[in-house]
């Protein structure tokens, strides 16, 4: 067990030397009141680059992800042990706010979330918050993050529109526009796909491949092709622990250990 | 067969039978090259031409064995989307079918030579060393088949070095063939064939060697292609010290 505790932070160090560590996570641990969701996670996710997260439901990868927001604070009976450093900064420490935190590390869940507004309130929404009432540079960004969220053609004619008159996948990248409005430095993707046709999950990959030069992506996913596919690092875990981190290539052609490789090609663990 | 990368442990039964079907096909496939260049040997070295003719009846099977299985691990790719070993088995299988055929083909060739000009032009010593160098490279294929059906990196090692004596054996062959052609120059259109043969000889095995490091491919997930033998079994060692069970 020491052994596979340890490969996680080897092989970060070992492979990705050139690239910038954007979290780092060291001995984390994670109870929700007596049971311990997340065992000794140690963890350094590279930035500009898109990590996810697979493993087996109820092994703490949404749990994990939720860390880097400080999502589970709002459930009551969780405690978290360890230190999480986003861009070299504890989030858990004392004098972080917390909204400052989230409005940095935007997040997207499985099913999309629109407000009960307009498509364009839905990508101004987070301006409007934070202060900003110019017509013109409202237009402006919302321009700016339909287009990064690659939906600005689809609805540009109708902006004034609810956004629940869009398809699932619209709607997803809308909640992507919305999250990338207030420019994050990290984007935290909760299986965005799960509820999404496969044209649709195409399209929305394809935008996550897009922002990655500019934000830090982590998602979770439950399907491992789209893992393949999208992103630049995978992490295994299973029960709560970090089995094996490593580049995706490696991960799907030859990953290191037995579990992870029972894992990613279906068979019995 | 063995199943040391539990290609049998799927979730999916389905899946198993897919990969143990590919992998059954493959050593029919070689099993049917084997007895190729064995009948192709008999004919080079004890001109059993009667023989020749199975060899080249028998291209036909090899032929649509590659097309067959080369079409299963289109499907498989297609339907199954493999990964890890399985990926690696398939892709294995993808490329070893390929040397075998054309080992098959150099079979062929090896009959084909051997069977024109060649009334009584061999002389005990050429015969004893084209007898040799026959045995060594069927050793390999056997040796190749074998290291397959066993997912075994030892074997497969073995191959690869087995493929240097090939060579020497190979480069001798050549020089006594030279020897026997500036001696006895009425015998030079028998022994160009002989050495015709004994060049395909000396393909067959590189293409088993070729197919030796498919298999350390698909164990280890080391490509060890195009790399000497000293730093093949240097990856080799390094691999096996990271493999933590």
């Amino acid at each position: 067990m020491t052994q596979q505790n340890n490969l996680p932070i080897e092989t970060v160090t070992g492979e990705q030397t050139s690239q910038e560590v954007a979290v780092t996570v060291t001995d984390l641990d994670l109870y929700y009141g007596e049971t311990r969701a997340l065992r000794e996670i140690n963890l350094n996710i590279p930035s500009n680059r898109v990590t996810a997260f697979i493993g087996p439901s109820g092994c703490g990868k949404s749990t994990l992800l939720r860390c880097f927001n400080r999502l589970n604070d709002l459930i009551e009976s969780c405690r978290i042990e360890g230190e999480i450093l986003l861009n070299g900064r504890d989030i858990y420490a004392n004098n972080v706010e917390v909204a400052e935190l989230r409005r940095e590390v935007g997040i997207v869940f499985q099913k999309p979330n629109p407000f009960p507004k307009s498509i364009y309130e839905n990508v101004a929404y987070g301006l409007r918050i934070q202060g900003v009432n110019r017509r013109r540079q409202l237009d402006e960004t919302v321009e700016w993050a339909l287009k990064a969220a690659a939906l600005w053609e689809e609805v540009k004619d109708r902006l004034n529109d609810s956004a629940f008159g869009l398809s699932g996948g619209q709607q997803q990248r809308l909640v992507i526009a919305r999250a990338i409005a207030v420019q994050p430095k990290f984007i935290l993707l909760d299986e965005p796909c799960s509820a999404l046709d496969p044209i649709s999950t195409l399209k929305v990959e394809e935008l996550i491949s897009k922002l990655k030069s500019q934000y830090t992506i982590i998602m979770v996913t439950h399907n491992m092709q789209q893992a393949a596919r999208v992103s630049d690092y995978t992490a295994f875990m299973h029960m709560g622990e970090l089995i094996e981190f490593g580049a995706t290539d490696q991960i799907f052609t030859n990953p290191r250990l037995k579990k992870t490789e029972d894992y990613i090609t279906g068979r019995y663990g | 067969m063995t199943d040391k990368l539990h290609f049998g442990q799927h979730i999916s039964h389905q899946f198993n039978a897919e990969l143990e079907e590919v992998r059954s096909k493959v050593l029919y496939m070689g099993g049917v090259v084997e007895e190729q260049l064995a009948n192709a040997l008999r004919v080079l070295v004890f001109d059993e031409l009667e023989l020749a003719r199975d060899v080249i009846d028998a291209d036909a099977i090899v032929n649509s064995l590659e097309v067959e299985i080369d079409e299963e691990c289109t499907r498989i790719v297609a339907r199954r989307q493999p990964a890890a070993t399985d990926l690696r088995l398939v892709m294995t299988v993808s490329k070893t079918i390929t040397e075998l055929e054309r080992i098959g083909d150099e079979a062929k060739r090896v009959a084909r030579m051997s069977r024109k000009d060649m009334d009584g032009a061999l002389e005990d010593e050429m015969r004893a060393s084209l007898e040799l160098m026959g045995d060594l490279v069927r050793d390999m294929l056997r040796q190749v088949l074998d290291a397959f059906a066993r997912t075994d990196v030892d074997t497969a090692v073995l191959v690869v070095k087995a493929d240097h004596k090939v060579d020497k054996k190979y480069k001798k062959l050549v020089k006594q063939l030279i020897r026997q052609m500036s001696r006895h120059p009425d015998s030079v259109p028998a022994m160009m064939n002989i050495m015709w043969a004994v060049r395909s000889l000396e393909r067959l095995g590189d293409r088993c060697q070729n197919i030796a490091e498919h298999i350390i491919y698909m164990v280890l997930g080391t490509d060890v292609r195009h790399i000497k033998l000293d730093d093949v079994l240097a990856e080799i060692e390094a691999q096996s010290e990271q493999e933590p069970e």
